[in-house]
């Protein structure tokens, strides 16, 4: 884009240039894969049967596009979520106080719960049409892009510089412009790297949300997570390798194409004022600022977004209605008041849902396999943490080391849990092992890397002259991981920890049965009592199930994680 | 004056406050005061200045003005018509300078043009013109990260300019920046004023340095704390440009000093804050005890030699009325000194305090403490009192809350605590956040 008036006058001007070309390649090749990953999604549902999921690695390619389709309409399902929900979250005080709790509730459901509760209403949208299903999957993947997304820019909502509002304020920007001229640019680096988690985190969620069998309704919508549940229903190991080929493919392909233009964009949104490091750079970005063909577009996108702006732009007072605060606190227990009904019957309506067919024993059962699901995840937790806090910590404080780790540690965590099933289940029945113990690593595989991610960049953040204060007194070994090294990393490892707990929770739905061609192995827990009950149709115990795991979610995540992290903001937080 | 501008014909001032007030509701429901019955006028032609420390409200009237929050009382005027959020014709330049770090110099120039829906071509054309009025010529293109404190602040004048107000408001637009580039900013400034090269017709100031309010402004409102009100207004009569070695600028800001240090019931600023309380409501200042014997000591020596004029001191010691008033306060508080008349006189007390040794200072330190600030005497005698010699940080705040903001009473105990780790009087442990006469072993 250009900055300088002078550049305007040129930009139109002139032959095509080669990076014109390089522009006009991506946007045809961006084209094509729309239409054909699009394509037969108005299809009618038994066109899935006739022509079923096949395991030749020529069909991969097709998948691939439909699935990362998928996941690029989920993402911008996220981002639509984002902007509206987490923006009435920040604006309205009264709206904040049940939409962020709102928020933390939704983030602790097990994602999976979400499936089989609402695949037979998005079935029903389009009756006999793969758009149905294809709505539910979408659906499957926002519940696991959305809610960090939304946090992350409901914390840069309430965090914009006082003076930048009433500056935007003053300058008579309206609430519209302001939204996408500060706001947004300001929230803006911090919600690219949730969307880059998020799209890690979605392939995990793949495979359950592409083959949905919930009791007799079984969908297979073609995927790369279809192909990764029929190569193992198969016993393909051939077909398993194609798979994690083509993902690893795709994976590197829109970091290339989409994140890392974003990034290399999103530089100028940061807020610190100080020249820092090199900038970060994409060759797609280049390409992509260097056409004129594309210059041109974004002018004309550009008086579309004013005129839009013009059109919607409010007339009313820009000052905040004052109200008198006995008002305020009576509208605020009024709302209160609701929100407590609300939930009330909730609850009442789900224990009438409930009740007739479970008895406290059921309660028993699912508190019981929660404790069992809770000490494996802490155990897991530990272990991580016990090779990952060293390990970030040594990539962190060598940022050539960290360029090379961080890449590979991002893959590592969009990599499905159920592409180990064959290892573990293999492993597990060769050896006569416990799968109590023994399929556990899976619920941690996706999740630990968070750990590592939070720890590399709290390493990487300690001052230089801290760690010259370590060489100068000559404190090492155990002394200076004590004083030193530990403390500096543990606000951030906390939030890791955070997420890897959470992330594991939800991992348990998957992870506590594993299948291999006819084999199933599985252990005892929670996930597995969902998964089980998912498996069966029996829709009271799944709701039961997935109510107890958000609860132990919300309660650790509660009396654990949130007390710990205020007690590391407060004490040993730099700067 | 601004050569160009005369008092409008039929007598419309360029602003007008009338009693405004500003009050902001506190956790249990009583409201806390900011801002008493304030008023004020400007007429086309003149550079108003707000003086005063921090928190004496001059802030809160500055955005009152610019309609980006509303009086509880009163009422703002502009041009005779009432303010109703941000009006046209008014813009404001900020202390932090405010401008979006991802939009270039001419991108933030433009801003405020872009919002009043002004045409692209005449856009380009007064933009362009403001950066090079206010001297950016070149830097179009650079984002404000790219740029120092000094210039930066220019793309903020830039931006204020452009779109042609007929009032300025700035707010302390100089605090940010280094001694030298500040004096550059100012003059540079008063020259454009002066020469009537400004589309503006008036400006307020918003500053808590003296100087800078008689170099600029042509009246100066002093403003006093605990609710921030006016307590006197200030005619600076002086030519322009005008000149700090001149004896007649000197004496003026001497005078300001004067006003601004008077005994209670002339309307004054200093001791009104500490005659407000004579109990434990009394606010207390965060003041080092570093800060308080590296005074002492100072005025102590000669040249000053037990009496110094504070506007000698401040510029001795590069303090700004910010970090001057409040130690001076405090060792009139603890009897170590007395302020009055613009002078500051430390008592015998003092004098030996310079001269002794450090277990000397604390033992006397702790007994000034003890006879002189109310909290502090009080917390002692609870201590003494219980049998554990421990009680809780709540339990003071929960009592200091009954007569102040909750800012105000973490203020004055955190400003206690680290008087009393000097007097050793008692200990505090920030992470039980509890008092006790025990010492750390």
């Amino acid at each position: 884009m250009p900055h300088t008036p002078t550049a305007w006058s040129t930009a139109s001007r002139g032959a095509p240039s080669r990076f014109d070309l390089i522009a006009l390649l991506l946007v045809v090749g961006l084209l094509a894969f729309f239409a054909e990953g699009s394509r037969g999604v108005l299809a009618p549902l038994t066109t899935l049967d006739a022509s079923p999921v096949s395991l030749d690695p020529h069909h991969l390619p097709l998948y691939v596009a439909r699935t990362t389709l998928r996941m690029l309409a989920a993402l911008a399902l996220s981002l639509l979520f984002t902007f509206t929900y987490a923006t009435w979250a920040a604006k309205s005080h009264r709206a904040g106080r049940i939409l962020v709790p709102l928020l933390d509730m939704l983030q602790s459901v097990p994602i999976l719960g979400f499936i089989s509760v609402t695949v037979v209403f998005f079935l029903s949208l389009a009756p006999g049409r793969v758009l149905g299903a294809e709505f539910a999957a979408v659906f499957a993947i926002f519940t696991s892009q959305a809610w960090n997304m939304a946090f992350s820019f409901y914390q840069s909502l309430r965090t914009v510089p006082a003076e930048l509002t009433e500056a935007a304020r003053s300058f008579r920007l309206s609430a519209w412009a302001r939204f996408w001229r500060l706001e947004v640019p300001f929230g803006m680096p911090a919600l690219i790297w949730n969307m880059m988690m998020s799209m890690s985190g979605g392939w995990f969620f793949v495979v359950a949300s592409e083959a949905i069998s919930v009791g007799s309704t079984t969908v297979t919508l073609p995927g790369v997570g279809s192909y990764i549940s029929l190569a193992i229903a198969h016993k393909d190991l051939h077909a398993v390798g194609w798979a994690i080929g083509a993902m690893l493919a795709v994976i590197l392909l829109y970091d290339q194409l989409l994140f890392r233009p974003l990034v290399a964009w999103a530089d100028r949104f940061r807020f610190e004022q100080d020249p820092g490091d090199l900038p970060p750079r994409s060759w797609v970005l280049d390409a992509l600022t260097g056409s004129r063909m594309v210059a041109r577009f974004l002018r004309q996108l550009r008086h579309a977004g004013r005129a839009i702006g013009a059109a919607i732009r409010t007339t009313g007072p820009v000052v905040a209605r004052l109200e008198a605060p006995q008002n305020a606190r009576r509208l605020d227990r009024i709302a209160t008041g609701v929100v407590a009904t609300v939930l009330l019957l909730a609850v009442w309506q789900a224990a009438e849902f409930l009740a007739p067919e479970l008895g406290w024993s059921d309660i028993g059962t699912t508190v019981g396999l929660g404790t069992i699901t809770a000490v494996r995840v802490f155990l897991l937790i530990a272990l991580a943490s016990a090779v990952w806090v060293p390990v970030g910590v040594y990539v962190g404080l060598r940022p050539n080391v960290a360029r090379v780790v961080q890449p590979i540690a991002q893959f590592m965590a969009a990599f499905p849990a159920n592409l180990l099933f064959p290892v573990a289940v293999f492993g597990i029945i060769s050896w006569k092992l416990n799968p109590d113990i023994w399929l556990s690593p899976l619920m941690i595989l996706g999740t630990q890397w968070y750990i590592l991610f939070n720890v590399i960049a709290g390493a990487s953040a300690i001052p230089s002259e801290m760690r010259h204060v370590g060489n100068n007194f000559h404190v090492t070994g155990w002394l200076w991981w004590k004083r030193i090294a530990l403390p500096a990393v543990f606000p951030f490892y906390v939030t890791g920890a955070l997420t890897a707990s959470g992330g594991s929770w939800n991992a348990a739905i998957v992870a506590e049965v594993a299948s291999w061609g006819e084999e199933r192995v599985k252990a005892h827990g929670l996930g597995r009592y969902i998964a089980d009950a998912t498996a069966a149709g029996d829709f009271h115990r799944i709701v039961l199930g997935v109510v107890t795991m958000s609860l132990y979610v919300l309660l650790i995540n509660r009396l654990l994680w949130r007390p710990l992290y205020y007690y590391a903001e407060r004490k040993f937080r730099m700067s | 004056m601004n050569a160009n501008l005369k008092p409008s014909a039929d007598g419309v001032p360029l602003l007008d406050v009338v009693h405004a007030r500003k009050s902001f509701p506190r956790g249990d429901g009583a409201e806390l005061l900011v801002l008493e019955d304030v008023s004020l006028t400007v007429q086309p032609g003149e550079i108003v200045g707000l003086l005063g420390r921090s928190g004496s409200g001059k802030s809160t009237l500055l955005r009152l003005i610019a309609g980006l929050s509303k009086p509880a009382g009163g009422e703002v005027r502009y041009l005779g018509t009432p303010v109703r959020g941000p009006a046209e014709g008014i813009a404001m330049v900020f202390q932090s300078f405010a401008l979006f770090p991802w939009l270039t110099v001419y991108e933030n120039v433009a801003l405020g043009l872009e919002a009043l829906k002004v045409p692209r071509d005449e856009i380009r054309r007064r933009s362009l013109a403001a950066i090079d009025l206010i001297g950016l010529d070149g830097f179009e293109s650079a984002y404000p990260r790219e740029l120092s404190g000094g210039m930066r602040q220019r793309v903020g004048f830039a931006r204020a300019l452009v779109v042609q107000p007929n009032l300025l408001l700035m707010d302390e637009p100089f605090s940010a920046l280094d001694v030298l580039t500040a004096e550059t900013l100012r003059t540079d400034f008063l020259d454009l004023w002066s020469d009537g090269r400004m589309p503006i017709k008036g400006v307020i100031l918003v500053t808590h340095n003296i100087e800078e309010a008689v170099q600029m402004c042509d009246r100066v409102l002093v403003f006093a704390t605990n609710p921030g009100r006016i307590v006197s207004t200030i005619e600076v009569a002086l030519p322009r440009p005008r000149n700090r070695l001149d004896p007649a600028f000197a004496a003026l800001v001497e005078s300001i000093y004067v006003e601004m240090t008077a005994k209670p019931g002339r309307g004054a600023a200093l001791r009104v804050e500490r005659a407000a309380g004579a109990g434990i409501d009394m606010i207390l200042a965060r003041v080092s005890s570093n800060l308080i014997s590296g005074l002492i000591e100072t005025i102590a020596a000669p040249p000053f030699s037990g009496k110094a004029d504070l506007p000698e001191i401040a510029s001795e010691l590069q303090l700004e009325i910010d970090d001057l008033f409040p130690v001076a306060e405090t060792l009139q508080m603890l009897r170590l000194a007395d302020v009055e008349g613009g002078d500051l006189r430390l008592t015998p007390e003092a004098i030996f305090f310079a001269d002794s040794s450090v277990d000397e200072r604390k033992r006397l330190f702790a007994r000034h403490l003890l006879a002189y600030v109310p909290l502090a005497a009080h917390i002692r005698r609870v201590l003494d009192e219980r049998t554990s010699h421990a009680a809780p940080k709540s339990r003071f705040l929960d009592e200091l809350e009954d007569h102040m903001s909750p800012e105000a009473a973490e203020q004055s105990l955190r400003a206690l605590v680290s008087w009393a780790r000097y007097a050793e009087i008692f200990a505090y442990d920030d992470e039980t956040g509890s008092f006790s006469l025990e010492n750390p072993t």
